[in-house]
């Protein structure tokens, strides 16, 4: 850029023209990215949507239990476009999840989280772990039944911690049933704290990544192969072809995400249940209680384990544990290669058996506990957590296939 | 701490109720359609004249109604202004504030009752109506047991009574069970235009639980179609870059 330019002027004074290179433009990534690479981005363009939608929203909502209510159908009705704007993040919410647990599914396929990956991962679990806060929270602020209800019970789980769960309970809502006072420091962490932690999280994330750069399909390390700039003989600038690539993804995503929006918003009472359309009444428990769809495997895990020695800590326990041992994925995986391509069957075998346990877990977790669902909860939590704490056997038993030298095709 | 053990019992026993709620007579069909503004005036019209006496639409207001509605402004408040002579006025109902005792609770709100229990329930419960002698008002509903709500049609519907069914529970031992009701006197209407009059006042209720819903489905249609076109371009764009990645 020639110095007398303007790009010239702020280059002289802020990297702009080489973080563009270093980022984006020179940013070197696997020319064989294919379906499940496009799930990143696309968690990205729903955080954006999340922001930019939370704020108009923020700018006609009332925080307190008296208005709340009432002002989400103010939104609704008598802004204009409030309605879109609502639909656009209520839907936001659970397209979030979408992405990110088929973005999450895409390191099992493929290893991404393997060496030197571990950190990009561990900054990805965090940002799991605060999406789920961020959404419960986001979830009571329209004070619906469900919302009131909800809260009631997540909150009410911290009183199963020994000697404070008391205290604790009293202290997260801030009086002595979910009140004003919650609903107005959830509002303070759903709309302040947790995005900005969030947004600083997912700026890791991606630093992460660069520095390392991206794994791929083939699960094999493309710098070692470059050209003589030093430019990976399999790597491909960043811009224009991801992004022209990614384009087209994310106008896949938003006819989806559009047609939910425009013709089925409740999404069947899975993405706005029946029952938040009632104002929050403590008065009246709804029907049955069951989290939002993103969260039912994880409450069904709840269900599943018993109370033992007159405490029901143990499902709370292991409802944890399910996040956490996301974490520890990089050092329990010892299989020599990366990619399902190259793994032996019996991988597969226990990755499919996962994704079942998984999805049927979410399905117990919507269903009330009576009939197959609560022995299908326990065989299924058995298999989740047999997945991940296995894996440092089977996956070192498991037999491989040779792995190329250089990546295969491309998409 | 209790009360926190009391409340996670809770919870993890609601599917109790749920259970329980297992065997109720199913939904009937209400084919109302949100896009037929026939049915979404005349639907208004029933409402302001029989319901909105003691229930409320406390989110709509009468102007945003007549112009989604395609109702002139100058006949609102003749025809359908009841409660109200401001047409920027959300729709009140002409309750006063002690009428809980009247009935034993206040008639609910009814802006959000189609989105909290779905069409379909708004047409079953207005054709749910059945005597039973032990009730306050001398009728019970087959889908909402122990309605607290007299039957404000009855004179356009007539009377029905229950039908029951002779279900052994598990140990054999006869049990009657609810499973319908049947016509017993007619009323002023015939039963078509009956089911007619109670669609258009479920339709006009799905209007007034999501007034925008309508403009919504036919902006959906636009929208898909200008993403189908970009999606098209964007494509064919990636493959013009991409020709020479091999």
């Amino acid at each position: 850029m020639a110095a007398g330019s303007f790009i010239g002027w702020i280059d002289q004074r802020f990297p702009l023209t080489k973080m563009w290179r270093e980022q984006v433009s020179e940013y070197y990534a696997p020319k064989n990215f294919n379906f499940w690479y496009y799930f990143g981005v696309i968690s990205l363009v729903v955080l954006v949507n999340q922001l930019v939608t939370g704020i108009f929203l923020t700018m006609n909502y009332k925080p307190s239990a008296a208005e709340a209510f009432s002002s989400i159908e103010y939104i609704m009705r008598d802004v204009d476009g409030g309605w879109l704007i609502r639909y656009m993040h209520s839907t936001g919410a659970s397209a979030f999840f979408i992405v990110i647990y088929l973005h999450m599914f895409r390191a099992l396929l493929y290893g991404s989280h393997r060496k030197p990956r571990e950190l990009i991962w561990i900054f990805g679990c965090l940002i799991f772990l605060l999406l789920m806060a961020e959404a419960f929270m986001g979830y009571v602020l329209p004070w619906g039944n469900m919302s009131y209800w909800g809260a009631q019970v997540i909150v009410s789980l911290f009183s199963s911690v020994p000697y404070v769960g008391g205290t604790l309970v009293d202290w997260i809502r801030g009086d002595y049933y979910i009140a004003d006072a919650t609903l107005n420091r959830f509002f303070a962490l759903h709309v302040a704290a947790l995005p900005l932690a969030l947004i600083f999280l997912v700026i890791a994330h991606l630093m992460a990544l660069h520095e390392v750069g991206s794994n791929n399909p083939d699960g094999i390390e493309i710098k070692k192969h470059k050209d003589a700039q030093g430019h990976p003989l399999d790597g491909i600038p960043f811009h224009p072809y991801y992004t022209v690539k990614d384009t087209v993804g994310i106008a896949g995503f938003l006819l989806l995400f559009c047609g939910v929006i425009f013709f089925a918003p409740t999404f069947g009472g899975l993405f706005l249940e029946s029952p938040n359309f009632e104002p929050a009444n403590p008065l009246q428990t709804p029907p049955h209680i069951a989290p939002v769809w993103y969260f039912t495997p994880f409450y069904a895990m709840l269900r599943a384990v018993p109370s033992f020695a007159g405490t029901q800590i143990w499902g709370v326990l292991v409802m944890g544990a399910a996040v956490l041992v996301l974490f520890f994925l990089p050092w329990l995986d010892r299989s020599p290669v990366r990619s399902i391509r190259y793994r032996g069957p019996i991988y597969k075998v226990m990755l499919a058996i996962f994704v079942f346990s998984f999805i049927a877990l979410g399905f117990c977790g919507m269903k009330p506990p009576s009939g197959i669902y609560p022995t299908l909860a326990k065989i299924c939590t058995v298999l989740y957590f047999a997945f991940f704490l296995l894996m440092p056997w089977y996956t070192k038993f498991d037999s491989v296939k040779p792995v190329p030298e250089r990546v295969t095709g491309h998409a | 701490m209790l009360k926190s053990w009391v409340l996670i019992t809770l919870a993890l026993c609601s599917g109790g109720y749920a259970a329980a709620e297992e065997g109720e007579i199913p939904l009937l069909q209400s084919g109302a359609d949100i896009h037929n503004t026939d049915s979404l005036q005349r639907g208004a019209r029933n409402f302001m004249n029989y319901c909105s006496g003691c229930h409320s639409l406390k989110y709509v207001r009468y102007n945003r109604l007549a112009a989604d509605l395609n109702i002139p402004e100058a006949e609102l408040a003749p025809n359908l202004m009841f409660t109200s002579d401001k047409v920027v006025d959300t729709i009140n109902s002409a309750m006063p504030k002690d009428s809980e005792s009247w009935f034993g609770k206040q008639p609910p709100d009814l802006s959000l009752m189609a989105r909290a229990r779905g069409v379909d329930y708004l047409y079953s419960f207005l054709k749910g109506f059945y005597v039973d002698k032990t009730r306050p008002w001398g009728v019970n509903n087959l889908y909402l047991p122990s309605a607290a709500m007299p039957h404000v049609l009855q004179s356009l519907q007539g009377r029905q009574k229950p039908v029951f069914k002779n279900e052994p529970d598990d140990r054999g031992s006869a049990r009657m069970v609810l499973v319908g009701v049947e016509a017993m006197t007619p009323g002023a209407m015939k039963p078509e235009e009956y089911d007619q009059f109670v669609r258009d006042i479920a339709n006009f209720l799905d209007y007034a639980g999501e007034p925008i819903k309508a403009k919504r489905e036919s902006m959906g249609v636009f929208i898909t179609l200008f993403l189908l076109v970009f999606f098209v371009f964007a494509y064919l764009l990636k493959k013009e870059y991409w020709k020479d990645i091999h």
